[in-house]
């Protein structure tokens, strides 16, 4: 009787919670998922950057600035990293950045400083019309701080947009480059 | 030993498994969500003129525990609900795995932030106790 007791304590006192399921994504994710909110606007190729056109790969979407101290370098960084675990799969996965400073971001801006992280991410910017027609599509928030650096307080997350180019999930800042792999792979693995 | 010895005896004994229960048990619930609702007609109320908030500035949730954040739009627009932009009947199911405070902008608030605080997992049995604790205190107060 002891026994059985001091087993149910054990038992009670060790058990752990059920492990993490590895088939669910990292990021939060939309039920049911929607078109993601197209939109065209000048992308750092030199070209116009319309969504729809990367239908068929995974787009990783951010929005930020180049002149960013603090947010932007952290996430262009994990997502360069995850861009290199991926391997050969990164060859369906395309990074796309959208400005919040269209004053500063010009599309040669943009590209030479995404660059700095990955020469496979493309960077988008528009009139300061266009390009708040997108962040409110999004729900993305974006406000200039009073003050003579020009910087801007902005959403740091990042969206994930599956093959079909519908918006899946919403990673949050501070993410390891893990988590993007871990989630990247389930989009590129569905049918 | 007199009947007051007895019943003290028995509230000391009772207290005293109370306690090993709650230091001993793994704090689990049905459901590790914590829901937040956009209830429908939501939207009327604000073109009312009416205050509605529902989402909170701040978020407390532990790992293990309550470690996904639920936000469901129940009203018939779509609503900027916390960091994101939920349609009609569309949900959004966000899993924490590491303790840790987040900030979100989030323009359905004043302050124009929302912060969700994840406390580690309970995992010690004074840990347990200690939650347990503070869960009853919150549900008194």
């Amino acid at each position: 009787m002891s026994r059985w007791f001091a087993a149910i304590v054990l038992a009670m006192f060790w058990l752990a919670p059920a492990h993490a399921d590895e088939t669910v994504l990292k990021a939060g994710v939309f039920d049911p998922p929607r078109t993601a909110p197209e939109f065209t606007l000048a992308g750092s190729n030199g070209a116009g950057l319309t969504l729809s056109d990367y239908r068929g790969k995974v787009v990783l979407l951010g929005f930020g600035f180049t002149q960013c101290k603090a947010v932007c370098p952290i996430t262009l960084g994990t997502l360069a990293q995850a861009q290199k675990k991926l391997g050969d799969a990164a060859r369906d996965v395309q990074v796309i950045y959208v400005t919040v400073d269209p004053e500063n971001d010009t599309p040669s801006q943009l590209k030479t400083y995404l660059a700095h992280f990955s020469p496979a991410f493309v960077g988008a910017t528009g009139s300061a019309a266009q390009l708040a027609a997108v962040r409110k599509d999004y729900g993305i928030a974006a406000e200039k701080v009073a003050g003579p650096d020009g910087a801007y307080t902005h959403s740091s997350f990042v969206y994930l947009i599956d093959r079909a180019g519908r918006l899946r999930a919403l990673m949050p800042f501070a993410h390891v480059a893990d988590d993007y792999v871990h989630d990247v792979r389930l989009l590129l693995a569905e049918p | 030993m007199t009947s007051l010895h007895r019943l003290g005896l028995a509230l000391g004994g009772a207290l005293l498994a109370v306690a090993a229960w709650a230091a001993l048990t793994p704090v689990t619930f049905a459901s590790r969500e914590e829901l937040f609702e956009i209830p429908q007609g939501t939207w009327a109320r604000r073109m009312a003129g009416a205050k509605v908030e529902i989402l909170p500035a701040r978020i407390d949730l532990t790992l293990g525990v309550h470690d996904v954040l639920l936000l469901r739009n129940l009203d018939d627009v779509p609503q900027v609900f916390g960091p994101t932009v939920l349609m009609p009947g569309q949900s959004f199911r966000l899993p924490f795995e590491v303790a840790s405070s987040y900030s979100f902008a989030c323009t359905a608030h004043l302050s124009g932030q929302m912060t969700i605080v994840v406390a580690p997992q309970p995992d010690s049995p004074w840990e347990r106790l200690r939650w347990r604790a503070t869960a009853l205190w919150n549900a008194v107060t």
